[in-house]
């Protein structure tokens, strides 16, 4: 569900320490960030390290970690939030492959959700 | 005999809309309105950016909001993270604390019934009673497919509503439950997905003749060496099922609301899938006298290939309801 609207078009660019970009949560509702269990994120088909991962949905970054006990914050529903990634060799300007697969915690599921986007950006 | 069933929708019939932010809450209440669909039942988590901290002024905004366009509220749909915390589950207590939280909630907007989701348990919900009785909110527990009418996960929240004797504990049917024909838009995506026609047609026939669906499953899956589009599509008839219509009216005094789910309406405002044709007369007959509250879920099934128009899908239901209330009035 709204696959196709995760990572958000033309939302790339480089960041002092790496890059960062703009998504969406595959969800009918919002979700405490408690239940958001992986972003994992690719670029060029080479995967970044969960370490490397930051979340920011407007009230601060956060590691994948900090996000497993962040109660009190919420991802809201059709809600744009950054996420950036520690990524030392920078990315030069052109086009590149970004993925991203959410999981989620969905109470009422037997099992996690898995969301997956993946889209050609370019870094501006 | 005049029939007193009235309509609505849910906010969950735009999600695609409010999710792109093509529309707005109001845009939405407008639209129903417009189409005499003025109940309006509302996902809190979804349509409320400070969930679950509302101030009285949202209240007040979202119920004169309402008013501006002669709406009301239905219904309140609520949600409960028994797995918020990766290390353990909720507690009883943290549980039922949650589900209070809710029926506050809704009892500050006005709101009369609840949508409890289908998991929730039976013993949770005895304990929430109390709480319901006094907010005088009914707890309606969403019949929602796998499990249909008579399903024994969905007689134990019945039989604790007959125990205690309470107005305030019940269900809430999803019509999804009354699935006779298999939707277009399922077999249309998993076509897209690399589904050969053959075997899609395959898995329509099976589900047509109602076969149970494990069958159906394992002949794609091994003889028929599916790929993992007909796999997939297989196990959509797990959630398929097409309960018996007629039997809807013995449950008639345990809910006061629908969830009119559905995939896609034809041109000529017709479901090609969930059996209303045969759901509403029995509605009527039976007097039933609560709110039909559509419930679009289509665009999960077309956004990969086609513009979602939620509004269109929608108007059509309501001249479907129309049409079928007026013949059922007839009859009766």
């Amino acid at each position: 569900m709204f696959e196709k609207y995760l990572i958000v078009d033309d939302s790339l660019r480089s960041t002092a320490d790496g890059f960062a970009f703009d998504a969406r949560l595959g969800y009918y509702r919002g979700l405490g960030l408690s239940m958001i269990e992986d972003l994992a994120v690719s670029i060029d088909g080479q995967d970044a390290p969960r370490e490397a991962v930051r979340f920011d949905e407007g009230h601060g970054a956060l590691t994948l970690a900090e996000m497993e006990t962040a109660y009190d914050r919420r991802w809201g529903f059709g809600e744009i939030a950054t996420i950036s990634v520690v990524w030392p060799a920078g990315l030069s300007a052109g086009p590149r492959r970004v993925g991203l697969t959410e999981r989620l915690r969905v109470s009422y599921m037997p099992f996690p959700s898995i969301r997956r986007d993946e889209k050609e950006l370019s870094v501006a | 005999m005049k029939s007193n069933i009235k309509r609505g929708i849910s906010l969950y019939s735009f999600q695609e809309e409010l999710f792109l932010k093509q529309m707005n809450v109001e845009d939405c209440v407008a639209f129903a309105s417009s189409i005499g669909a003025d109940g309006i039942e509302i996902l809190p988590e979804q349509n409320m950016p400070s969930f679950p901290t509302i101030s009285d002024a949202e209240v007040d905004g979202w119920k004169q909001m309402l008013a501006r366009h002669g709406a009301h509220f239905t219904c309140y749909d609520m949600f409960l993270d028994t797995k918020v915390r990766k290390d353990r589950e909720m507690t009883d207590e943290e549980q039922v604390e949650s589900i209070r939280r809710d029926l506050l909630l809704a009892n500050r907007l006005g709101i009369r019934t609840m949508r409890v989701l289908v998991f929730v348990r039976p013993d949770i919900l005895e304990k929430c009673v109390p709480f319901a009785e006094q907010l005088d909110v009914h707890m309606g527990v969403e019949v929602h497919a796998p499990w249909h009418l008579e399903h024994a996960w969905i007689l134990r929240t019945i039989e604790v509503a007959d125990r205690l004797g309470t107005k305030h504990l019940g269900i809430l049917p999803d019509m999804g439950i009354f699935m006779k024909h298999y939707p277009p838009e399922f077999r249309d995506k998993f076509l897209r997905q690399g589904a050969r026609p053959e075997v899609a047609q395959f898995i329509i026939d099976n589900h047509e003749q109602k076969i149970m669906a494990e069958y159906t499953i394992y002949e794609v899956a091994v003889n028929m060496r599916g790929n993992t589009a007909e796999v997939a599509m297989a196990e959509t008839l797990r959630h398929a099922p097409y309960a018996n219509p007629k039997r809807i009216r013995d449950f008639i005094p345990y809910f006061r609301h629908i969830q009119a789910k559905f995939y896609g309406m034809t041109e000529d405002c017709r479901d090609p899938s969930i059996a209303y044709d045969e759901v509403i007369p029995e509605l009527v007959a039976g007097g039933w006298d609560g709110t039909l509250s559509s419930e679009y879920e289509g665009n999960r099934w077309i956004q990969d290939a086609m513009p979602v128009d939620s509004r269109e899908q929608v108007r059509r239901q309501h001249v479907m309801f129309e049409r079928l209330i007026t013949d059922a009035e007839a009859r009766n």
